[in-house]
């Protein structure tokens, strides 16, 4: 259970957050440079918010009223950096034993720090110094080293950045584990939407250093509720519109009116998810022009244009290969469902 | 030959030397967690000695050092030591003048280092001594050694300051380099070159050791 609430300025750029985690995996979704590591730093005790508070389990880590600012030794975050930060000149078996917060004899330390080796998939490189290791098992020997640490709180700061691609699916899944077996609240930081569907229970979506929204993973993906959120879920096509009637906007981007479900309140930009776009007759059909066929591995993706105004700004969407050799030739109309349209209040 | 210059160049340079390091670490350490004006202005200060011709810093000393300047007056009335004119006199005048180079080195390698050790180091528990001396100062080896070596090498050939503040008494207060500009006066060109041939020697050592410890530190980088 974690409680934050701070402020801090840097310059230009202003930090404020407040928000609230159970013991539960919340993800910190943002573009990069807009606070979500500050906020990391600022929990463990690296950097210090102007005021604030900031609760963990109970215990009070910083309270600037107070004058509380406990150092970060005594805070027990386990903080996975980034370039998951082993020291260089120590072993792994060293540097897990780093980690190791009790006194105690070194048979004792050697017996957990070769359980936590054993744990983490990392026998036969106990002598091995971190830039003799890959990248998946650097980041192995930071997460046991935090592990052995026996944290309050798992912070994971874009936890894959650093890794290739392949090896992602693989440690992922560990990750999973280890938030599942830990028990206790885990902030990950990430700009990846995927990463964070899979790995989060909540979701807060962050813009230039403040939070605009916190919700399950499934309310933000659904509705995202802002711009910027709705491009952080992976929305393509997002542009401001005006609203015409009570179930209907017109988005000057697109050169398009499209019908919206009647219930909705305040409207200031929509989002037309790539896969929301069918091909075919429906509801808010136009014909298309298309400007660029992209082909991915498993799909196409279409940038199309409404065909009644050529200086509109291209949408994109994506279908299957075969949906798309079924239709390119001949010249169709794509449509999209009004409650597939994600509302945007900004 | 009389070996003493040499043997008395080497303890000065030497305990110099020392003092230094622990000196010139502990500033480069401080100081880069000043507010930024203060450490500007500190750095100037700090940074002089290696601008300043020998004779200026040898002056600045005999004012405070002297018998009869404040600090110089004290130690002989109360400690009953004189600063001046004695063989660790020219102690005092190598730390100040190698000092920068010690700072500055040492300085650079501080800025290389990545603070995210030291904070992955902080919130595991680890005090801040247990991260100085067990992370950062073995990620900045290379440069502190190089600093320390080019520090001791400047210390060994140090001869304004040092002549102003030691002087030249043979047996005494020698040094290597006031030594051959006593032999080169009196016209004694055959000691004084075995002199000079000992100096070379000693400083191709050291810029030798200088060179092999920077390019490992390339060849490092370059895994």
């Amino acid at each position: 259970m974690l409680y934050v609430d701070i402020e801090k300025t840097l310059g230009k750029f202003r930090l404020k957050v407040q928000f609230e985690a159970a013991d539960e995996a919340l993800a910190l979704l943002g573009a990069s440079g807009c606070g979500k590591s500050m906020t990391l730093k600022c929990i463990a005790g690296v950097e210090k918010p102007d005021k604030g508070l900031i609760v963990l389990d109970g215990k009070v880590l910083f309270d600037s009223e107070k004058h509380i600012n406990l150092p970060p030794q005594k805070r027990k975050t386990g903080y996975l950096f980034q370039q998951y930060a082993l020291f260089p000149n120590m072993t792994v078996a060293q540097n897990i034993a780093c980690g190791i917060r009790n006194k105690m004899n070194k048979a004792d330390r050697q017996k957990i720090v070769s359980e936590m080796i054993e744990r983490t998939h990392l026998s036969g490189l106990e002598d091995k110094k971190p830039a003799q290791l890959s990248g998946g098992q650097q980041q192995r020997a930071a997460l046991a080293r935090i592990l052995v640490n026996e944290p309050d709180i798992l912070m994971l700061d874009e936890p894959f950045s650093a890794l290739d691609s392949y090896l992602k699916f693989q440690l992922e899944q560990e990750i999973r584990d280890t938030i599942k077996e830990f028990g206790k609240t885990v902030l990950i930081v990430s700009h990846n939407r995927d990463e964070v569907y899979r790995l989060a229970n909540t979701i807060a979506i962050m813009n230039n250093g403040h939070i605009e929204t916190v919700g399950s993973v499934h309310e933000i993906f659904d509705d995202p509720l802002t711009a910027n959120g709705a491009v952080l879920t992976g929305c393509k096509n997002v542009a401001a519109c005006e609203r015409k009637g009570p179930d209907n906007i017109y988005v000057p981007n697109w050169d398009l009116e499209l019908k919206i479900p009647e219930d909705a309140g305040e409207v200031k930009a929509i989002g037309l998810r790539m896969h929301s776009l069918h091909i075919g007759e429906g509801e808010n059909v136009f014909t298309y022009d298309v400007v660029e066929e992209i082909e991915n591995p498993f799909s196409f993706t279409i940038m199309i244009r409404n065909e009644k105004n050529p200086l509109s700004v291209p949408i994109g969407i994506e279908l299957s290969k075969e949906e798309w050799y079924n239709s390119r030739a001949a010249k169709l109309r794509v449509y999209v469902a009004p409650e597939d349209i994600l509302l945007l209040k900004d | 030959m009389d070996w003493y210059p040499l043997l008395n160049s080497l303890r000065i340079a030497g305990i110099s030397t020392i003092i230094i390091f622990f000196v010139g670490i502990f500033a480069a350490y401080y100081l880069a967690r000043l507010p930024r004006a203060i450490k500007g202005i500190l750095d100037v200060i700090l940074t002089m000695p290696l601008v300043l011709p020998p004779t200026v810093v040898g002056y600045l000393l005999l004012r405070l050092l002297g018998p009869k300047r404040v600090i110089g007056a004290f130690f002989v009335e109360v400690l009953g030591v004189k600063l001046t004119m004695t063989w660790y006199s020219a102690i005092f005048a190598t730390t100040v003048i190698i000092f920068p180079l010690m700072y500055r080195t040492a300085r650079g390698a501080f800025e290389s280092f990545d603070s995210t050790l030291a904070y992955s180091g902080q919130t595991l528990g680890l005090s801040n001594t247990y991260i100085f001396w067990r992370v950062r100062m073995p990620y900045c080896k290379q440069g502190i050694i190089a600093g320390t070596v080019l520090a001791f090498a400047r210390a060994l050939g140090e001869y304004g300051a040092t002549n102003m503040i030691a002087g030249y008494t043979p047996g005494k207060t020698a040094t290597i380099s006031t030594t051959v500009y006593q032999l080169w006066k009196g016209n004694d060109d055959a000691t004084a070159i075995k002199w000079v041939l000992v100096n070379v020697a000693i400083s191709a050592i050291v810029l030798l050791a200088v060179n092999m410890l920077e390019s490992r530190e390339s060849a490092k980088r370059r895994v």
